[in-house]
């Protein structure tokens, strides 16, 4: 049976609004996805029958709380098919990898190599600086192919005995392409490296199989999964948590407190300072079992189907040209373009002007830009809801930014 | 909506590219940037011995809004000290609804970036580079 796309639209309340008199062509999912009626059902359910602190309260409103808080834990869980325990809710896929570079990053020594590369959201850059800053370790980087892609040609060359670290986007933001993560694990071994992957961009494509990945930390953001905002999930391998210090102080987070001494709580409590996120933990939950519910197989093909259709579309159009993978494989529904002669912003300042939605100018992926002299890309992201509607508007509303604006 | 914010006006400012380039022996330079766009203006300035602009020159790696912007204001820029330059400064922000009153040309074109708030540092980009050129 095909791919219903209908039927997954239906579930999307938004897509179905007039705003200005156009239907919503939503092509902006790599920054935002949005949210199905099952979501804003869970949110809405917890805020009216359910809401109250979680894991202190003994009256029954705190139960139903931290009933829901940590079925929404094993929900993500079993979406990675790993332990609920090692599953750590935070406040967004930066806080997750603000965590890890503070956290694990104060069992690094100085002189010790951290790996990144090029194309890196500034979120897998920065808290990396910060801890280079901090302490004194050194940041390498792997240089992008001319398509876009981590060049995993480069890694061995770049691997030392003091790699202690590698940390990649599983797909990129920008270019759509998926990391080679077999050839990663494999080399990272080689030198006893740890290797994270941020999955912002993969995770919204279905459920991950972490342990057959073989990696060693993932991270991904709840407002790009179909989730409400505020809500990131940290995964690492229960020996590593435990091995981590804490990166915020507070309550839940504590064994004991004494003026003299604290001791902590086992993960993943140990990073969960504070009141966490509820409402949206229990959001990112319900995410998590809509998409487990959903035809991978049928929105994978779906969603390349649409691709194709978009760099088909763009070929036709005079001074259009990619920026990233040309083909479909090994890749998911993120395509950057470039219209000569046109800004990326005006490009996309056009496309709302028909009803299209897309993100254009550098990314929070300023050195991919700087590497190939851009000021910027004009990026098309897709999600099972998409159709070829959208496609169709967004190729209109290119060509005329073509034909109006040089 | 977008359609009536790129107006044939806006659009044959940015074309006009009047005062793109470098100067050869600028008295001052400043280079500006927007960290959320990305948009990047430097501005080179020869001046009198007045502190009057005698020659500008702009290179703009941005939008049409601020293409548009610094070709606007190069062609009104020369003869004008800080001081004339922060009054051209006040007609841009009139024409974008951040001032009362009424724009004269040629910031008058930029009229319908009102509408759009996000857009309105990529036309005022430029002249935050020329006032850092000519602090």
């Amino acid at each position: 049976m095909s791919f219903d796309v209908g039927a997954v639209r239906g579930q999307f309340p938004i897509l179905s609004e007039i705003i200005d008199g156009k239907p919503v062509h939503y092509l902006d999912n790599g920054a935002s996805a949005q949210t199905p009626i099952a979501v804003l059902d869970a949110v809405r359910t917890y805020e009216t029958t359910g809401r109250a602190n979680v894991l202190r309260g003994v009256h029954r409103l705190a139960e139903r709380a931290t009933e829901a808080y940590e079925n929404a834990r094993a929900e993500v869980a079993t979406f990675l098919g790993v332990p609920a325990m090692e599953i750590v809710f935070t406040g967004g896929c930066t806080a997750a990898i603000n965590l890890v570079a503070y956290s694990y990053g104060s069992l690094l020594k100085p002189g010790d190599r951290i790996l990144l590369s090029e194309l890196e959201h500034h979120s897998n850059i920065v808290p990396w600086q910060l801890l280079r800053s901090r302490a004194g370790i050194e940041i390498d980087m792997i240089p992008v192919t001319v398509d876009g892609r981590i060049d995993l040609e480069k890694l061995p060359g770049l691997l030392t005995p003091r790699t202690k670290f590698i940390s990649l986007a599983h797909v990129s933001n920008v270019t759509g392409a998926l990391v080679d993560v077999g050839a990663v694990v494999t080399a990272a071994k080689t030198v006893g490296a740890k290797v994270m992957l941020d999955g912002a961009q993969k995770v919204p494509h279905g459920p991950i199989d972490l342990p057959s990945l073989g990696v060693d930390f993932y991270v991904f953001a709840g407002h790009k999964a179909y989730g409400p905002n505020g809500i990131g999930v940290l995964w690492a391998k229960a020996e590593l948590l435990d091995a981590m210090p804490p990166f915020m102080g507070g309550g839940s987070m504590i064994g004991r407190v004494t003026f003299a001494e604290t001791t902590w709580a086992p993960p993943p409590r140990r990073f969960e300072a504070g009141t966490p996120p509820i409402g949206p933990a229990i959001g990112l939950g319900a995410a998590c079992k809509w998409m487990r519910a959903l035809d991978w197989t049928g929105a994978h093909a779906h969603e390349m189907t649409m691709v194709q259709h978009l760099m088909d579309g763009l070929q036709k159009i005079d001074g259009a040209r990619l920026f990233g993978p040309a083909g479909l494989q090994n890749r998911y529904p993120v395509v950057s373009f470039l219209l000569d002669g046109v800004h990326p912003h005006d490009v996309a300042q056009t496309l709302d002007s028909f009803g299209v939605a897309v993100r254009a100018g550098h990314h929070c992926a300023q050195p991919l830009m700087d590497r190939f002299d851009l000021d910027g890309t004009t990026r098309v992201s897709m999600a099972p809801y998409n159709n070829g509607s959208d496609i169709d508007a967004l190729l209109t509303g290119v060509r005329h930014a073509a034909r109006t604006l040089r | 909506m977008s359609d009536q914010l790129y107006q044939d006006r806006i659009v044959a400012l940015a074309k006009a590219k009047t005062g793109a380039g470098k100067l050869a022996a600028p008295t001052k330079s400043a280079r500006r940037e927007n960290p959320l766009c990305g948009d990047r203006v430097t501005i080179d300035v020869r001046l009198d011995g007045q502190g009057r602009i005698a020659e500008i020159a702009h290179q703009v790696r941005g939008c049409l809004l601020c293409q548009a912007s610094a070709s606007a204001l190069s062609s009104i820029a020369v003869g004008r000290d800080a001081a004339g330059i922060a009054a051209v400064r006040r007609d841009a922000e009139r024409a974008i609804g951040r001032e009362e009153g009424e724009a004269a040309e040629p910031f008058s074109a930029f009229a319908p970036v009102a509408a759009h708030k996000a857009r309105q540092e990529c036309v005022l980009l430029p002249f935050e580079a020329l006032k850092e050129a000519l602090s």
